[in-house]
């Protein structure tokens, strides 16, 4: 059996880095947008359960994002309900929400199962934008307080950091634990041959919807956070430009690798908040750093960096055997 | 009157106006070895293609161990013991070939749906899936990809995937295919021992290595078949020389 690698040491550091994050950056401003690219990230880290696990490129991802957000706030800001009971209906309903998107969209599969999600992404788009006695329409929903969990101020925003830290944490050694288990196993056998796997005895439509539900989980995790961070939410958390943005941080970081979304989800918050302070046309850079990620890195800038240094190391070396990595057994950075 | 391990009635599967296979009988006691025969198109793959639940019939019924699964899919089939190959090879390229046993293993057990059990901490299937790659000559190369092996290698790993299922009924197409002499003689020998209490049926185009494995020979030409019976009976009857001479 392959032994797994895992760099304790560059775990330790990456991890010690996000730790101190809060001392070393000790503008408000800043923290609240690595908050930002924690919350993305989770919800980067689910649309790559689908994409890079399981080979199913959803365009409507945003959907549990944005249905989240908007039941948190409407339960706990207008419908009476306490901050738990709020959280549990929104993340239980969403969950439910991407079974019956699931059942839906698995009918079909690659471009078919694209436009199906597309569709039911901008269906509850429309509801949000047009139920304005609902939804409060194009003017959002707002008036959410954030919670005060064991005691915690989330007020605070390096407290709010270490929370949502916390829980990308959780996604992380879940999703880790879920693609080394027989689910994640068989889900990835799927995206690679699923005739095959029907031959096997696998049940792929059954493996591809409790995926599905497991990514909308997260998805709906994150647009708890989202609620929380922002107190707000508008029909824009459900806009295709959204699903499209965490497609895009996780082909940009890579897809079917663990960290890859993070460092995506990283790259395009930054880009949007911070650069676009400094450029105009940040889209623009955007579109172009895209671009080159695609020409020169085109599995994604972590699996890139990570295949270039093992290049490099091979040219110290003088050492040009190459093996096969397993997509599978191998730990992925 | 003992229950067959494969019984087909009435099969035929039309492609729009296309008829791929036509009314088809057949049936397969248990333990027999049964060749399937004929040229290219005669239909054999698409036949195999619809025991094997890939696609559903036109008209027909399909049993398997007398369970009608007709309308079954084919994960459904496996689970009543049905394994297969196929013609063109389909591995996991990227993963060991200790890796694609283990998935094969998998396929028929729970864990296939347990999303929190690390598969690499199974040792006993980890132990199970390296005893079939011995067994069929392949567990020196159990750490290496698929991508590094040969096509022979690649071949005698399909048919390990299989017969880790422990099926009772074995469909094997074309296991011979673009081997090199030495590779068809261990292929060969592999299948001959495949114990005889699998039931095994065949397409083979190499006659002198199918007529030598097989029971009973049925050869199919334009979706149907047009002979059946002993290898001697067979290869006697004129159709079988029209089928492969034209004449």
């Amino acid at each position: 059996m392959r032994t797994p690698t895992f760099n304790w040491v560059l775990w330790l550091l990456g991890l010690a880095a996000l730790l101190a994050l809060p001392w070393l950056v000790t503008s408000e401003y800043y923290i609240n947008i690595a908050s930002q690219i924690v919350i993305a990230a989770i919800l980067a880290l689910s649309l790559n359960l689908l994409i890079g696990f399981g080979g199913m490129i959803s365009l409507g991802h945003a959907a549990y994002l944005g249905v989240s957000a908007y039941l948190a706030i409407y339960m706990t800001a207008h419908a009476g309900f306490g901050q738990l009971s709020g959280a549990l209906i929104a993340i239980g309903s969403t969950t439910a929400l991407a079974m019956l998107f699931g059942y839906l969209s698995l009918r079909a599969s690659g471009l078919g199962f694209l436009m199906i999600t597309l569709a039911l992404g901008q269906i509850l788009w429309g509801i949000a934008y047009r139920w304005a006695s609902l939804t409060g329409g194009d003017n959002g929903l707002g008036g959410m307080k954030r919670p005060h969990p064991f005691g915690l101020d989330l007020t605070h925003p390096a407290i709010f950091y270490y929370f949502v830290l916390f829980f990308l944490g959780l996604a992380l050694w879940c999703i880790a634990r879920f693609i080394q288990s027989g689910l994640g196993q068989s889900l990835q056998g799927t995206r690679d041959q699923p005739r095959r796997m029907r031959a096997l005895g696998y049940n792929v439509w059954l493996i591809q919807w409790l995926s599905f539900v497991f990514a909308g989980f997260w998805g709906a995790v994150a647009g708890l956070l989202y609620a929380y961070y922002h107190q707000f939410v508008s029909p824009q958390a459900l806009h295709l430009t959204t699903s499209a943005e965490t497609l895009l941080m996780v082909i940009a970081g890579g897809t079917g690798t663990l960290f890859g979304p993070v460092v995506g989800a990283a790259l395009v918050v930054i880009l949007k908040n911070v650069v676009s302070a400094y450029i105009t046309r940040w889209l623009i850079l955007l579109g172009a750093i895209f671009v080159a990620i695609v020409l020169f890195m085109p599995e994604g800038l972590l699996p890139g960096l990570a295949a270039w240094i093992h290049r490099l190391k091979e040219c110290l070396h003088g050492d040009k055997k190459t093996t096969g990595v397993s997509a599978i057994t191998k730990d992925r950075v | 009157m003992t229950t067959p391990a494969l019984e087909v009635s009435g099969l035929s599967r039309f492609f729009g106006g296309l008829p791929a296979v036509r009314d088809i009988s057949m049936r397969v006691p248990a333990g027999e070895r049964r060749l399937l025969l004929g040229p290219n198109g005669a239909g054999k793959t698409t036949f195999f293609n619809l025991i094997a639940g890939d696609f559903p019939p036109s008209q027909g019924e399909i049993r398997i161990f007398g369970e009608n699964v007709t309308r079954k899919s084919s994960n459904q089939r496996t689970h009543l013991g049905m394994a297969r190959t196929y013609q063109i090879i389909t591995l996991f390229p990227k993963n060991t070939l200790l890796h694609n046993v283990v998935i094969s293993l998998v396929g028929l057990r729970k864990l296939r749906f347990n999303p929190w059990s690390d598969l690499r901490q199974q040792a006993a299937l980890w132990d199970e899936a390296q005893a079939t790659l011995a067994l069929v000559g392949l567990d020196h190369l159990a750490e290496r990809t698929v991508m590094e092996t040969s096509y022979g290698e690649r071949r005698r790993l399909e048919i390990a995937m299989a017969l880790a299922q422990k099926p009772k009924l074995l469909l094997l197409d074309e296991p011979l295919a673009g081997l090199s002499a030495d590779e068809r003689k261990d292929v060969q020998h592999l299948l001959q021992s495949i114990p005889r209490d699998v039931t095994i049926v065949m397409i083979e185009h190499d006659m002198d290595v199918a007529l030598a494995f097989a029971d009973v020979i049925t050869v199919m030409q334009h979706g149907q078949v047009v002979v059946e019976g002993g290898r001697a009976d067979v290869v006697a009857d004129p159709k079988t020389r029209e089928v492969y001479l034209g004449h």
